[in-house]
C-alpha cells in the first residue's frame, strides 16, 4: 500500500465532496454567532405558561428563563466544584428588599423602581398582586405548589401602592419565602392579561399560552413546538446580572445518542441532562466537560407497601433493606454519579442533614434472620415495578434487586409500567406492592420531604406508610423555623422512626448531570432540574 | 366515455371509503378511551393531591360519559376541528398540518432514492440470475430488512457525523443559523427553490440525506425483490418468448413487454412500503430530531393524549384512502385490462 498516494487520494476524495452540498464538512455548517448558545434537550415545551392546565415540567424551565419572582436563591460551590443553588441564601428578583412584621404573619415587599416589562411598562404590586391571585385560583399544580407556602387565597395579597406588595400570612412558615422562589409564583403583565380575559378564561391562559409578557432576563423570540424555543437577551433586565449571551436556542433532540454526539462534537454547547452512563464516559474519555451535582432532596427509594401483607410485618421490610445489593446497584445502575444512602454508622441519626444513609447494608444473614422471624421465612412471591419512563436507572436497579431478594427466598416478578400509567397505578392508587419511586422536593428540607412521602394520602407516599406518630411529628416541624430549639430533636426523631420502619428503602441520591463544551463557563444546578440559561457564559481564556 | 366511467370508478372508491373512515372514527375514540393511564392524573402535574386532578378531569372534559364525549367529538369533527392537543398544547390539525409534510418529505425522498436503486437492481438481477448483480442484490435486500432502522440511522450518524464530520449536525430539519422558508407545500426543499433561495435548498437537503438514506436502505429490500421476482416470472411467460422469436430487439422486449408487465406487483407493493415506512418513521425521526407524525404520535400515545392519537390515525386513514385510490388509478394506467367495465 503505497500510503502517500492513498492519503492524496482520500485528500482528492474530500475536496470533491465540497461540490456536494451534503458532504460539506460540518465544521462550515453550523456556525452560530459567538454571542449564541446552543442547548440539546430531550424533552419537550409544551407551554409557554405554567400555570396553564396541563404545561408538562419540561416547559418551566420558560418561565425560569423569561419570567421573574420576586425572589430567588443565590448560589454556592459543592466540595466538587458545581455551582448549585443555596436555598440558604435568598436573593431579590423583583423585590429590592423585603421585610417579615415582627408577628411573624405578614411579609412586605418594596420592588426594584426601574423593572419593566419588555413592552415598557413598569411592573407594579398590582402585577404581583395579579399574577399571585392567578396562581392560587387556576388549580392544579400550581395552586397546590403555592400551598406548600401557605399562599392559598387572593385575600392574602395586597398591592399598598404601586412598589409595595404585602402577603398576608394565615401562619407563621419557613416555607413561605422559599416557595417565592421556585418557578410557580412569576409576574406577568396584568394589563396585557386583564385585556385578554375573556369569561371562560378569566386568567387568559390560552394568551399566554403562546404569547408571554414578563420581565425576565430572556424574551421568546420564537417557538416552534416539538422543535425548538429560541431566546433573546431582555437588555434591560433588572432582575440580576446581564446574561452573556444574546441568544439562546434550545433544540428539542429526542435521541440521547444523538445529544451526545452533537455535544462531542461542538456542534451544540450544552446537552442538558445526561445519563450517568453518558456522563461517565464522556468525564472518562474528556470529549466533554460534565458537571453534576446530587439533586437536593431527592431520593430513588424502593418501597414496600403496606396495603399488601408481607410488607405489613416492620421485620419483612427490614430483611428487604438489608437484602438489596447497594454498591452493585450504585456502580452499574447509577454508575457512581450519585451520593450513597446505605451504610449509616447508626440507628440514631447524627445530625438533622436530608437525606443522610440508613443503617442498612447488605447483609443477606441478617435478612434471612429477620425473616425467618415472620410469618414469611418460607419466602413468598411479589411483583418489582417500576416506571418505563425512568428505565434508564429503573431496570438494571430492579434486576439486582430482584437477584438479592432471590437469596433470601423472595421472588420478584418485574412489571416495567408505561409512563402514561404510572402515575395512576403507583402514586394515585397507591396499589403497587413492591416499586421503585423518585420523588425530589423543591423546597430542601427534610420536613417538606417526609410531608410529601410519609403522612397517610400524601401522593408520594406510595408505601401506604401509616403512622400516628410520625404525622405528629411532619405536623409539628413542617411550618416551624429550623433555629427553634424544638425543631431537631423533632427532626431526629422522625428520620429515626424512617430508619426503623423503612416504609421507603434509599439505594441512593441521584445527581444531575450535563455535559458542556470547554468552553461553556458558568452552569448552575437547580432544584427544579431545568436548565437556568442565565447563569451560563463563555469561558474566559 | 371511458373518461366518464374513470371518474365513476374513482367516485364510487371514494364512496367505499366512507364507511371504513366512520368505523376508524368509532374504534380510535372507543381505543384511546381502553388505553391504561389516567389524562387528568398525567396532566395535574408532579405534585397535585386529588382535589387538583378532578379539577383537570372537569376542565378536560374527561369526567362527561363516554357517548356525551363521542357526541362532542363528533361535532368538532364536523366543524373540521381535530380538538387540543393536551402534551403539546396546540390544536392537533395545526400540528399535523406542519409535521405531516415533515414525515412525508422524509419519507418521499427515501422512496424516490430507493426506487431509483432497487428497480435497476432487481431488473439487472432478474435478466441475470446468479450473476454477481444477482448476488448483491441477495445481499443488499437481507441486509436491508435484517439492520433495524434505528441501528442503520445511528451508524450513519456515528460514521459521517461523528467520526468523518460530512454530514451537517442531525438536528431536525434545518441547521440552526438557517430559517425556515415560507410554508407552500410544507416541504423544506420544494418550499425553498419556490422561493428562490438555494442556500436553503442546499441546507435543507444535506439535513434530509442522512435520515432519507436510513429509510431507503430499509424499503430498498421489497421493492428489488418484488421487481426481481416479478421479471424472472414475466421473462419466462409465453409473449416474452413469442415476442424474441418475432426477432424484437433485446431493449424493446425488456422493456415495453415485461417489464411493463412485471409494473403491477411492483406498484402494490410500493403502496404497501409506502404506508409502512410512514409508520417505521418513527425511529429515524427520534435519531435525526425530525420533527414528523411519527414522533408526534408515540409522545401523544405514551400521555394518553387522546385528541392527538385520534388526529394522527385520523389522518393516517385519510392518506391510505388516498394512497390507495392512486395506486388504483396507476393500476388502470398501467394496465388497460383492468378497472373500466363498460
Amino acid at each position: 500500500m503505497h500510503r502517500r498516494k492513498f492519503l492524496a487520494g482520500a485528500g482528492a476524495a474530500v475536496a470533491g465532496s465540497e461540490l456536494l452540498p451534503f458532504l460539506k464538512s460540518s465544521a462550515a455548517w453550523a456556525q452560530a454567532p459567538a454571542d449564541t448558545l446552543v442547548v440539546a434537550t430531550g424533552t419537550t415545551i409544551n407551554s409557554l405558561d405554567l400555570h396553564r392546565v396541563g404545561t408538562n415540567r419540561p416547559s418551566y424551565q420558560v418561565t425560569v428563563n423569561i419570567y421573574d419572582r420576586l425572589l430567588s436563591f443565590g448560589t454556592k460551590t459543592t466540595p466538587e466544584g458545581a455551582v448549585v443553588y443555596d436555598y440558604a441564601k435568598l436573593e431579590g428578583e423583583l423585590a429590592e428588599s423585603w421585610e417579615t412584621a415582627p408577628d411573624g404573619l405578614s411579609i412586605t415587599f418594596k420592588l426594584k423602581p426601574n423593572a419593566t416589562f419588555w413592552d415598557g411598562t413598569p411592573v407594579t404590586a398590582a402585577d404581583v398582586k395579579w399574577s399571585f391571585d392567578r396562581a392560587v385560583s387556576l388549580g392544579g399544580f400550581p395552586t397546590v405548589q403555592m400551598r406548600a407556602g401557605g399562599l392559598v387565597k387572593p385575600e392574602q395579597f395586597e398591592a399598598v401602592d404601586d412598589r409595595t406588595f404585602r402577603i398576608q400570612l394565615l401562619r407563621k412558615s419557613k416555607l413561605t419565602l422559599p416557595d417565592l422562589a421556585v418557578p410557580v409564583p412569576f409576574v406577568l403583565s396584568s394589563r396585557i392579561g386583564k385585556a385578554k380575559a375573556t369569561e371562560k378564561d378569566p386568567w387568559a391562559t390560552e394568551h399566554f399560552h403562546r404569547n408571554p409578557m414578563g420581565s425576565g432576563a430572556y424574551k421568546v423570540e420564537r417557538w416552534d413546538p416539538g422543535q425548538q424555543i429560541v431566546y433573546v437577551r431582555n437588555d434591560k433586565w433588572t432582575g440580576g446580572a446581564l446574561p452573556a449571551y444574546r441568544r439562546v436556542i434550545i433544540r428539542e433532540i429526542p435521541a440521547q445518542a444523538t445529544r451526545r454526539a452533537l455535544v462531542e462534537r461542538g456542534d451544540v454547547h450544552l446537552a442538558f441532562e445526561v445519563p450517568a452512563k453518558d456522563a461517565k464516559e464522556m468525564m472518562a474519555k474528556g470529549s466533554a466537560t460534565v458537571i453534576g451535582a446530587p439533586i437536593d432532596n431527592c431520593l430513588h427509594v424502593l418501597c414496600p407497601n403496606l396495603a399488601f401483607e408481607p410488607f405489613k410485618d416492620k421485620r419483612v421490610r427490614q430483611a428487604i433493606a438489608y437484602a438489596v445489593p447497594y454498591q452493585q446497584i450504585f456502580d452499574q445502575a447509577a454508575y457512581g454519579r450519585g451520593a450513597k444512602m446505605w451504610g449509616g454508622a447508626s440507628t440514631e441519626p447524627q445530625s438533622i442533614a436530608w437525606p443522610q444513609p440508613f443503617p442498612y447494608d447488605t447483609n443477606i444473614d441478617k435478612a434471612k434472620d429477620l425473616l425467618s422471624q415472620t410469618a414469611f421465612k418460607d419466602g413468598f412471591e411479589v411483583p418489582l415495578s417500576f416506571d418505563l419512563g425512568t428505565a434508564e436507572w429503573g431496570e438494571p436497579t430492579a434486576l439486582l434487586i430482584q437477584e438479592g431478594l432471590a437469596k433470601i427466598g423472595i421472588t420478584a416478578k418485574i412489571e416495567k409500567i408505561p409512563g402514561a400509567n404510572w402515575r395512576t397505578v403507583a402514586l394515585v392508587e397507591k396499589k403497587l406492592p413492591l416499586h421503585l419511586e423518585n420523588f425530589g422536593g423543591w423546597l430542601n428540607t427534610p420536613c417538606y420531604y417526609f410531608f410529601w412521602s410519609y403522612i397517610k394520602g400524601a401522593l408520594f407516599n406510595s408505601s401506604n406508610y401509616d403512622d400516628a406518630e410520625m404525622k405528629e411529628l411532619i405536623d409539628a416541624t413542617l411550618h416551624l423555623d429550623m433555629n427553634d430549639p424544638a425543631y431537631t430533636p423533632k427532626i431526629k426523631r422522625m428520620i429515626a422512626k424512617a430508619f426503623d420502619d423503612v416504609p421507603r428503602i434509599p439505594l441512593w441520591q441521584p445527581y444531575l448531570d450535563s455535559a458542556m463544551r470547554k468552553d461553556v463557563d458558568g452552569y448552575t444546578s437547580w432544584f427544579h432540574r431545568q436548565p437556568d440559561v442565565r447563569y451560563l457564559t463563555p469561558k474566559k481564556a | 366515455m371511458a373518461r366518464a366511467s374513470k371518474l365513476a370508478v374513482i367516485g364510487e372508491r371514494l364512496a367505499q371509503a366512507l364507511p371504513a373512515l366512520a368505523g376508524i372514527v368509532i374504534v380510535t375514540f372507543l381505543l384511546t378511551r381502553a388505553l391504561p393511564g389516567d389524562p387528568a392524573v398525567q396532566f395535574a402535574g408532579p405534585a397535585a393531591d386529588a382535589k387538583s386532578i378532578e379539577e383537570i378531569r372537569k376542565s378536560l372534559g374527561l369526567d362527561r360519559s363516554l357517548p356525551e364525549q363521542f357526541f362532542i367529538y363528533l361535532g368538532q369533527l364536523v366543524r373540521g376541528d381535530l380538538g387540543q392537543s393536551i402534551s403539546t398544547g396546540q390544536p392537533v390539525l395545526s400540528e399535523l398540518v406542519q409535521r405531516l409534510p415533515a414525515s412525508l418529505e422524509l419519507t418521499l425522498a427515501a422512496l424516490a432514492l430507493s426506487i431509483s436503486i432497487a428497480l435497476p437492481l432487481g431488473i439487472l438481477a432478474a435478466t441475470r440470475p446468479d450473476s454477481w448483480v444477482d448476488h448483491l442484490c441477495r445481499f443488499v435486500t437481507t441486509a436491508g430488512v435484517s439492520l433495524p432502522t434505528f441501528f442503520t440511522g445511528l451508524a450513519l450518524v456515528y460514521v459521517f457525523y461523528y467520526l468523518l464530520g460530512l454530514a451537517p449536525a442531525p438536528m431536525g430539519r434545518l441547521d440552526i443559523v438557517v430559517l425556515s422558508p415560507p410554508a407552500v407545500t410544507g416541504f423544506y426543499t420544494i418550499d425553498a427553490l419556490l422561493n428562490g433561495d438555494p442556500a436553503t435548498f442546499r441546507a435543507a437537503l444535506a439535513q434530509l440525506v442522512l435520515p432519507a438514506v436510513t429509510l431507503a436502505l430499509f424499503t430498498l429490500a421489497p421493492i428489488a425483490r418484488m421487481t426481481r421476482g416479478a421479471m424472472l416470472q414475466v421473462l419466462g411467460a409465453d409473449f416474452v418468448r413469442t415476442a424474441r422469436a418475432a426477432g424484437l430487439s433485446g431493449r424493446k422486449v425488456l422493456f415495453t413487454y415485461a417489464f411493463r408487465n412485471a409494473l403491477l406487483p411492483v406498484i402494490t407493493t410500493l403502496g404497501m412500503v409506502f404506508s409502512f415506512t410512514l409508520g417505521a418513521n418513527v425511529l429515524v425521526e427520534k435519531v435525526f430530531a425530525w420533527p414528523g407524525v411519527g414522533s408526534y404520535a408515540i409522545e401523544a400515545l405514551v400521555v394518553s393524549d387522546y385528541a392527538a392519537v385520534q388526529g394522527f390515525v385520523l389522518a393516517m386513514a385519510i392518506l391510505f384512502v388516498a394512497l390507495n385510490l392512486l395506486i388504483d388509478i396507476a393500476y388502470t394506467l398501467v394496465d388497460p385490462r383492468i378497472g373500466v367495465e363498460d
